[in-house]
């Protein structure tokens, strides 16, 4: 089995473009994968038309002038803006691609947005901003338009949160009296407290028996009680504000970041192509140059060649898998004292790719059937095992979950995940084991078929 | 060894079956693919030195009779005398590895054969079929007879008492053949190594066979020399292959 084990290795040796694409193409992909979770989302371009006169960028908030370019520019936090001078533009550079989107304020969205927060204005029509998103690509149009309107409705809350402020200002006044400006006048104002005790005053000074002491004495209740429960007014008012506010409760069923996720997929489908097709394909390569037959005619046991073609894919994937991880570990924080893990994980899920990947060369007939069956049964296998629990309901997530347990890819994707993060690994561990030993038992038994060449 | 292959076997002269003990016999061997009776109790015996041809039209069982002798299947009745480890087998297609050089192939068979000294059979099986100098050359590189050569090279490397080889000239040119039977008339000079081959050919087995064993429908219609044969149609055909032909009518097929 050694030297049959050196046979393939020299084989593989003498063919660099297969060896150049088992040792670089995942060390491409753990570079992309190491650059994209380093460097962070790119911020999208949008175009900002803000056809606002400069004159007319700040409203008066319970005598405070506010410039909604302060809060435009909390707008555009989460994108880069570019800025044009019309709608039109704007629309060019969408239709162009140049930008993913873009966001029109109307000439008159301050006005409106005044008459909206003046006191004295209830029923003014809100300013209405306008969002241009290209849907020639859905995904981007889709995102790009979530992102404006995620940072509009911020935009909006930070803006309710000054008119709440303000209006606060003016219940406190009302409550303790004071000045405030309007209109460029300066008013004093009484205050609710202030008018029990000139009311208390007024009832001390009349005769015992007067009639007005009654009246007076309602006026002073209706005031005591508006000072009491005009002092919730804060709390209140901060409450309408946010009125529902979130907790995130994360349960500890795994410790997996989104970095660990990624990592996972790319090791495992790396893993995946490597295991599958080599162990596919050197098999098939055994029969399509008629050597199967003169190995298994005393020379080694057809069991004996399986086992052989299984740790060639270990090998391979083993180091390819390692390479990506050290890879990945130059860029990410990962822990090199779960290296045991590590290497568990891939040398499990590269045996039972490699089991498959022997299946499948038992039924091929050579190399290039092989490799087509490897790929066919592979892509479709991994992609449902991407599809996420509950994305689906009844029957089809039943046969995906079926489907998934009976290929290697989704348990090798929780394998190295959970050896990545440090996570329980021996469950998805004894799935690949006895995935291993399925697999193994039924390409033995299809290579039963196989004696002459 | 089969201890006892039976008080006669066709075509073997009693004097000879007398004092040689066979290299390979087979006795009663029977194969059937499904409702398809690819053998039907086939038995004989090979001497020492014999080379014998196994000519038949197509779908005789010609091969099956050989992988059956080389191991490579199972007989569903009937025994052979050698186990495959003691067989030389040498497929009608080259089964050696094309990225491999000679010398890396002979050497890889060498070790899984588990001959005592894997780079002195190397050195020898070298020797024997003249490829010195292209030993260390890729296969994908070498001729078809070369190729041929190194696959037949590959089956001597255990220095088996039996070699078989599957229709080994049907992919080689007049001249590449003439020396490959150069070399297999050398093999069996001395007799230590007795050589049954399939073939077409019929005029190939009548030069170079000692014996030719005739299946047809999976039976084994006859043994003996060509000569023999000959005279089984009364010897009046001019060739070997008319009479051959005329054999086969006589017998039915």
């Amino acid at each position: 089995m050694r030297h049959l084990l050196v046979k393939d290795l020299r084989i593989l040796r003498r063919s660099p473009l297969l060896v150049g694409l088992l040792v670089v193409y995942p060390l491409i992909v753990a570079l992309l994968i190491g650059f994209a979770l380093t460097r962070g989302p790119e911020k999208p371009r949008v175009a900002l038309a803000n056809e606002v006169p400069e004159t007319a960028s700040t409203i008066n908030l319970g005598g405070e002038e506010i410039d909604i370019g302060d809060y435009a520019q909390r707008l555009f936090a989460a994108v880069e803006p570019v800025e044009v001078d019309s709608r039109e533009e704007a629309v060019e550079l969408v239709e162009s691609g140049d930008v993913l989107g873009a966001l029109v304020i109307p000439q008159d969205a301050t006005r409106r947005l005044q008459e909206v927060v003046n006191l004295g204005s209830v029923g003014g029509e809100p300013p209405q901003v306008e969002v241009i998103v290209n849907t020639q690509g859905p995904l981007q149009g889709s995102l790009v338009d979530s992102l404006i309107q995620t940072q509009l409705l911020q935009a909006n809350a930070a803006l309710s949160e000054r008119a709440t402020q303000a209006a606060a200002q003016y219940l406190d006044i009302l409550l303790s009296g004071g000045s405030f400006s309007l209109l460029g006048q300066s008013i004093d104002i009484l205050g609710l407290q202030r008018s029990v005790e000139v009311l208390e005053g007024v009832k001390q000074r009349l005769p015992e028996d007067d009639p007005q002491r009654e009246a007076i004495q309602e006026v002073q209740t209706f005031a005591q009680l508006a000072v009491d429960n005009l002092d919730f007014s804060d709390e209140i008012l901060s409450t309408i504000n946010s009125p529902v506010q979130v907790e995130t409760t994360r349960l500890e069923a795994g410790s997996a970041t989104l970095d660990d996720f990624t990592i996972a997929v790319a090791v495992s489908v790396s893993l995946m192509f490597v295991c599958l097709l080599l162990a596919a394909g050197m098999l098939a390569l055994e029969r399509e140059e008629n050597a199967f037959g003169r190995l298994v005619r005393g020379l080694v046991s057809r069991l004996g060649v399986v086992v052989e073609k299984l740790g060639l894919a270990a090998l391979c994937g083993g180091t390819v898998g390692g390479i990506m991880l050290v890879g990945l570990a130059v860029f990410l924080d990962l822990d090199f004292a779960r290296a045991p893990a590590w290497l568990a994980a891939l040398a499990l899920a590269s045996l039972a790719f490699g089991a498959l990947g022997v299946l499948v060369g038992a039924l091929a007939r050579d190399v290039r059937a092989a490799s087509l069956l490897a790929f066919l049964l592979s892509l479709p296998l991994a992609f449902l095992a991407l599809v996420p629990p509950g994305a689906v309901t009844g029957v089809l997530s039943t046969v995906i979950e079926v489907v998934s347990a009976v290929f290697p890819f989704a348990p090798t994707l929780e394998a190295v995940q959970a050896a990545i993060a440090g996570d329980a690994l021996l469950a998805p561990l004894l799935h690949l084991a006895v995935l291993l030993v399925a697999f193994t038992a039924l390409a033995r038994i299809a290579l039963a078929r196989f004696g002459a060449t | 060894m089969l201890p006892d292959i039976g008080p006669t076997i066709p075509g073997v002269t009693a004097s000879a079956s007398a004092t040689q003990a066979p290299s390979i016999a087979a006795r009663a061997v029977s194969r059937r693919f499904g409702d398809r009776q690819a053998l039907r109790e086939v038995s004989f015996e090979a001497l020492p030195g014999e080379l014998v041809a196994i000519i038949g039209p197509n779908g005789a069982g010609k091969t099956t009779l050989l992988s059956i002798l080389g191991g490579l299947q199972k007989p569903s009745g009937g025994e052979v005398s050698r186990p495959p480890r003691e067989v030389g087998w040498v497929p009608q297609q080259t089964a050696i590895y094309a990225k491999l050089t000679v010398r890396e192939n002979l050497k890889l068979f060498a070790r899984l054969e588990k001959v005592d000294d894997p780079a002195g059979a190397v050195e020898r099986a070298l020797e024997l079929t003249g490829l010195h100098g292209r030993a260390d050359d890729v296969l994908s590189e070498l001729s078809g007879g070369n190729r041929q050569r190194v696959n037949i090279a590959v089956g001597l490397l255990a220095d088996p008492p039996v070699l078989l080889l599957d229709e080994p000239s049907s992919a080689l040119d007049p001249r590449q053949r003439e020396r490959l039977w150069a070399f297999i008339t050398g093999l069996v000079e001395g007799g230590r190594t007795t050589v049954l081959w399939s073939t077409h050919d019929v005029g190939e087995a009548e030069r170079h066979a000692d014996r030719v064993l005739v299946l047809a429908d999976g039976e084994l219609l006859f043994t003996g020399s060509p000569a023999a044969l000959h005279a089984e149609v009364g010897g009046v055909q001019r060739d070997f292959e008319a009479a051959f032909v005329r054999f086969l009518h006589k017998r039915g097929h």
